[in-house]
Parts: structure tokens; C-alpha cells; sequence
């Protein structure tokens, strides 16, 4: 079963990126990740640039869209990345959750993938890739 | 029947026994196909019917050689009905084609599995709200309905059963495991388990005076699970603590009032009138949990039970020993309670003085709402005769009292300080009973 890992850090952290690759900050995000690949259950994700330079948030009202600058919420912390996973449990999720660097200094959500099948039947393999 | 009368030895009443049975096999059959399905609605929806025609028949036609098998026939119908919506919707149907199927072998052989203790973890789930614990495990392991829940919780029955709704929704959704924890996982998390049924005691135990319809059964259903984990996990310490503490306040349950309807704190009700039947029990359990050598919140608490129960062994309490139990509680587990208790404990060891300090010393806003604290600080306050002081406090403790009879007992407490072996709050919260 797939699980997003949402990850949500204070606005200082997101300056830490800019430390040398073998740093306090980088370290532990290389080693979380080689755990995740080595494990074989990291099905994809991506850090994200900073929220308040560069996010851009879009809504449809009355017809209208309105383009904003900034994130959805704008909050202490921000969503600075996501992971997707492929275990079995909610617990084995929360287990991994719980080793992402970010918990320490940030928050990280889990939460399940919605699994499709159950409103579009039994077969069904989600939203169509690329290609 | 011998087995199943076991913790209900003074119940002659047929129908309680057998629905005790009826409650104890619909539990281990949601617990089977919950842990197979990863459901708990689907497996308590499926089993519904076949649950209350068991309560209505079997007192009647006696109690069935396989009370799974019953069921599960009884259940046939709906589970197949269960098993075509899964079909259309999911690929989990063979799961529960393969889980029905499984069952129904099973159920030839004298043994069904017992899975009841990882629904129990599950109810008790760090990712469940943690005020749905107590509630979750009353429905989904005792059956009991959402009605009778909400009544004891002071809850609208639609909102509980919502919450309820929404919590077995978190279970199947977000796929909590069905596992019993292990390794440095399982003490936590037993924790959670114990924590949740003392909350359902503690409930029960503040009706004093069983008026509450609503809240008459919880005792009983706590004394029924805190029974049923040290028969699931044998030689875990804590819950043998957990059921020690339970009997002993059990044993005092009749004594809390007097004949006339008076209240009546533990130092000055009648030995006698304790149930030894319960707190030898008590005293048996709390032996074994000592014998495993590994001290805990519950077997503290239940060893200042035990020596509050002195009396009832020829002897009177040592308050000496009552407060170093309660420096352990304070340590390993700091709630207002063990903090209150021990102040109550070392004013009867070591005077009033030294125990309106230590009460002096805790955290004031805290405690500003907390009647127990008022009651105390009033009784230690009259010891000293400070009784300006004493009356401001007692005027704080009579408007948080919701107990009239408690209320009448603090208004005639006077300037006479109550016997040596008394627990100074009007509350019997020094106790522990209570939360």
C-alpha cells in the first residue's frame, strides 16, 4: 500500500540546503534516502523549493482565475517536500516517518495514497503516467 | 461453565453468565475478522444480528459447543452479502471470501483463535484519537452499543457515533496494523491499553452511588478487560497492577456510603464491610506482578491500594511506606494525583505542616479547578488551625463538588481533624480510583 510522507519544515531550515554536501544538514537527508532506496520501498518524491519565494497558488472562482503569490497556507512551517512509499501498514509507515531528518526539526505528515480501485473497481492502476 | 463463570463468582444470575459468554465470542470473532480484513465495521456490521439473537437465545436454549461456529452461521448470510459489495469495489474481496472461509474451518476445530488482544492495540493506536480509546474498546472488543457509551461518557450519541465512524474509518483507510507490539514497542503501547481501560473504571467508580444508568455497567466492563489482558499477556507486570488496583477498589465499592446515604471516606469506613473475596485477589495478583520484578505506574498505584486496605488486615496504614510509593509515582509517572497523594501521605507521616508544603510547591494554575486539591489544602489548612484560610478553601472545594453527599461531608468536617489514618481529601481521590 502506497503512503505519501508530507514534509513540513520551519522557513530557517530551508537556508540549511545551502550547507556542503557531507554537512549536518545533507547527511542525514543522503542517508535517509539511501535507507528508503535500499529498503526498496521508495516509489518516488522530490525536496521542494521554498514556499514564500517561490510558490505560486491558483484557484478557479466564478470562472475567474486568480493566480497568487505564495503558498496555500501560509504558515511557520511549510511543505518542503514529499515521499512516496510502498509498504504494508500504517505502522511500518509511521516507522519510517519517524527516521525522515525533518522529524526532529519539522513535522512530518503520513498519509495514505487513495487507492482508486475502490471506486472505480477492481483493476483499476490509478491516474495514467507519463507516456 | 466453571471457565466462564470465573471472575464472576457472585453472579447467579443465568442470563449475565451466558451473556457474558455471548460477549466473549462475539469478541474473539470481530477481533479474527477484523485482523484478516483490516475492518472493524464491516466484521462488527457482519456480525450485528447474529450477536443480539444470541443474547436472546441462548439463555433460553443453552449456550452452543462451538459459540463461534453460531455465530459465524448465524453471521452466514451478511458476511456473503459482505463479501459481493467487496467484489464490485475492491481487491480485497478475496481476502474476505478466503477470511470467511477460514473462519468457518476453524470453528470445527475446540479452539477458535483469540485475536483479541491485537484489537485490543489497535484501539489503543497512537494514530487514533487518543479520547476514542476508551470508547473504540468498548464497542468493537465488549459489543457494547453506541448509545450506552455515549450516556456514560456525557457524550450526544450522534457525536459518538461519528467519532466512533470515523475512527474504524482511520483503522481501514490508513491500514493500521493488527499486531501485537514487540520489543521496546510494547510497554508504550500496553500502556495506551491500560490507560484506556482505567479511564473506563475511573468513569464508573466516580457514580458512587450507581445512579447513573449509563455508567453502572463500565465497571464491570473494565474488570472484564483488565481480566482479559493478563489472560491474553500472562506475565506483564503492569497488567496484573492494572487488575490489582481494579479489585481493591472494587473490594471497597459498597463502603463508600453509609447505610443512610453519607458519604464515607477510606479512613473511616468499616474494614469489614471491604469484600475480602476481591482484595485478596488483589493481593494475589499484585504478588505476581511484584515477583516479575519490574515496577510500573499501575503496580504503584495499586500498592498504595494495598496499604490502604491494611486494616483489613489486622493492622493500621503506614503512611511512611504510602509516601515513598508516591514518590515513585511522582517520578515515573507525575500526574496531579500522585503529586495530591503524596502531599495527603506525607502530612499523615510527617504532619500538615510538611504536607501543605509540598502542596504549597506544586504548580498553582493547575490546580485552581481541581476539587481534590481544595479538599486537601482545607483539611491540612483546619490541622493547623489556620481556619480563616481553611474556611476560603473549603469555600473553593463545596463549588467544585458535584457530589451532594461529598459536599455534605467536607461542609461538617469542622476544626476536628479526621482520624490519624485518614486520607485527607473529601474527593477519595488520594485513592487512586478515581482519575
Amino acid at each position: 500500500m502506497q503512503y505519501a510522507i508530507l514534509i513540513y519544515e520551519p522557513d530557517d531550515k530551508f537556508d540549511d540546503r545551502q550547507q556542503p554536501d557531507e554537512g549536518a544538514f545533507w547527511g542525514p537527508w543522503r542517508s535517509y534516502h539511501r535507507a528508503l532506496l535500499d529498503a526498496g520501498i521508495y516509489v518516488g518524491g522530490s525536496p521542494l523549493e521554498k514556499a514564500d519565494t517561490t510558490a505560486t497558488t491558483i484557484r478557479i472562482r466564478g470562472g475567474e482565475r486568480r493566480v497568487q503569490d505564495g503558498p496555500f497556507a501560509d504558515t511557520k512551517e511549510q511543505l518542503g517536500g514529499f515521499i512516496l512509499l510502498e509498504v504494508p501498514t500504517l505502522d511500518v509507515a509511521i516507522e519510517w516517518a519517524a527516521r525522515c531528518p525533518a522529524a526532529t526539526y519539522g513535522a512530518v505528515e503520513v498519509r495514505p495514497a487513495a487507492d482508486l480501485s475502490r471506486i472505480f473497481g477492481p483493476g483499476h492502476q490509478g491516474l495514467p503516467s507519463r507516456g | 461453565m466453571a471457565q466462564v463463570t470465573k471472575g464472576y463468582p457472585l453472579v447467579a444470575d443465568v442470563r449475565r453468565v451466558v451473556e457474558a459468554v455471548v460477549r466473549a465470542s462475539y469478541g474473539r470473532l470481530v477481533s479474527y475478522l477484523s485482523a484478516r480484513s483490516h475492518d472493524v465495521a464491516m466484521a462488527e456490521d457482519a456480525l450485528a444480528d447474529a450477536f443480539v439473537a444470541a443474547l436472546n437465545t441462548w439463555p433460553r436454549d443453552g449456550v452452543p459447543n462451538i459459540p463461534e461456529a453460531w455465530l459465524l452461521q448465524a453471521a452466514r448470510r451478511r458476511l456473503i452479502d459482505s463479501v459481493r459489495r467487496e467484489q464490485t469495489r475492491d481487491a480485497n474481496a478475496t481476502v474476505l471470501r478466503r477470511t470467511l472461509l477460514e473462519a468457518e474451518q476453524l470453528t470445527t476445530t475446540m479452539r477458535f483463535p483469540d485475536e483479541r488482544l491485537k484489537l485490543l492495540f489497535v484501539c489503543a493506536h497512537p494514530a487514533i484519537d487518543a479520547r476514542m480509546h476508551t470508547p473504540l474498546m468498548l464497542q468493537a472488543v465488549l459489543g457494547l452499543d453506541a448509545m450506552a457509551i455515549s450516556e456514560a461518557f456525557l457524550v450526544p450519541a450522534s457525536t459518538m457515533g461519528q467519532r466512533l465512524a470515523r475512527a474504524k474509518a482511520k483503522i481501514r483507510v490508513a491500514r493500521i496494523a493488527f499486531e501485537v507490539p514487540n520489543g521496546a514497542e510494547l510497554a508504550p503501547r500496553l500502556d495506551a491499553v491500560l490507560e484506556a481501560i482505567y479511564a473506563a473504571y475511573a468513569r464508573g467508580w466516580d457514580d458512587v452511588d450507581g445512579a447513573d444508568p449509563g455508567r453502572r455497567g463500565l465497571v464491570e466492563e473494565a474488570l472484564w478487560l483488565a481480566r482479559m489482558v493478563v489472560e491474553l499477556i500472562p506475565d506483564e507486570p503492569e497488567a496484573l497492577g492494572l487488575l490489582a488496583l481494579i479489585l481493591y477498589c472494587e473490594s471497597r465499592r459498597s463502603a463508600r456510603r453509609s447505610p443512610a446515604g453519607a458519604y464515607v471516606p477510606i479512613s473511616l469506613q468499616d474494614p469489614e464491610t471491604w469484600s475480602a473475596e476481591y482484595w485478596q485477589e488483589a493481593d494475589r495478583v499484585l504478588g505476581r506482578a511484584a515477583a516479575l520484578g519490574r515496577p510500573g505506574r499501575f503496580q504503584l498505584e495499586a500498592a498504595v491500594q494495598s496499604a490502604h486496605m491494611e486494616p483489613a488486615r489486622g493492622g493500621s496504614v503506614d503512611w511512611d511506606a504510602v509516601a515513598v510509593l508516591y514518590e515513585g509515582l511522582v517520578r515515573i509517572a507525575p500526574t496531579i494525583g500522585a503529586w495530591l497523594g503524596r502531599a495527603a501521605a506525607v502530612s499523615e507521616a510527617r504532619g500538615p505542616a510538611q504536607g501543605l508544603a509540598l502542596l504549597e510547591g506544586m504548580p498553582q494554575d493547575a490546580l485552581v479547578q481541581h476539587q481534590p486539591y481544595w479538599a486537601l489544602r482545607t483539611n491540612l489548612l483546619r490541622r493547623l488551625e489556620r481556619h480563616d484560610e481553611a474556611a476560603l478553601a473549603l469555600e473553593a472545594a463545596l463549588k467544585l463538588t458535584g457530589d451532594a453527599a461529598v459536599r455534605r461531608f467536607l461542609s461538617t468536617g469542622s476544626s476536628r481533624s479526621l482520624p490519624s489514618s485518614g486520607t485527607a481529601t473529601g474527593g477519595d481521590n488520594s485513592a487512586g480510583c478515581g482519575k
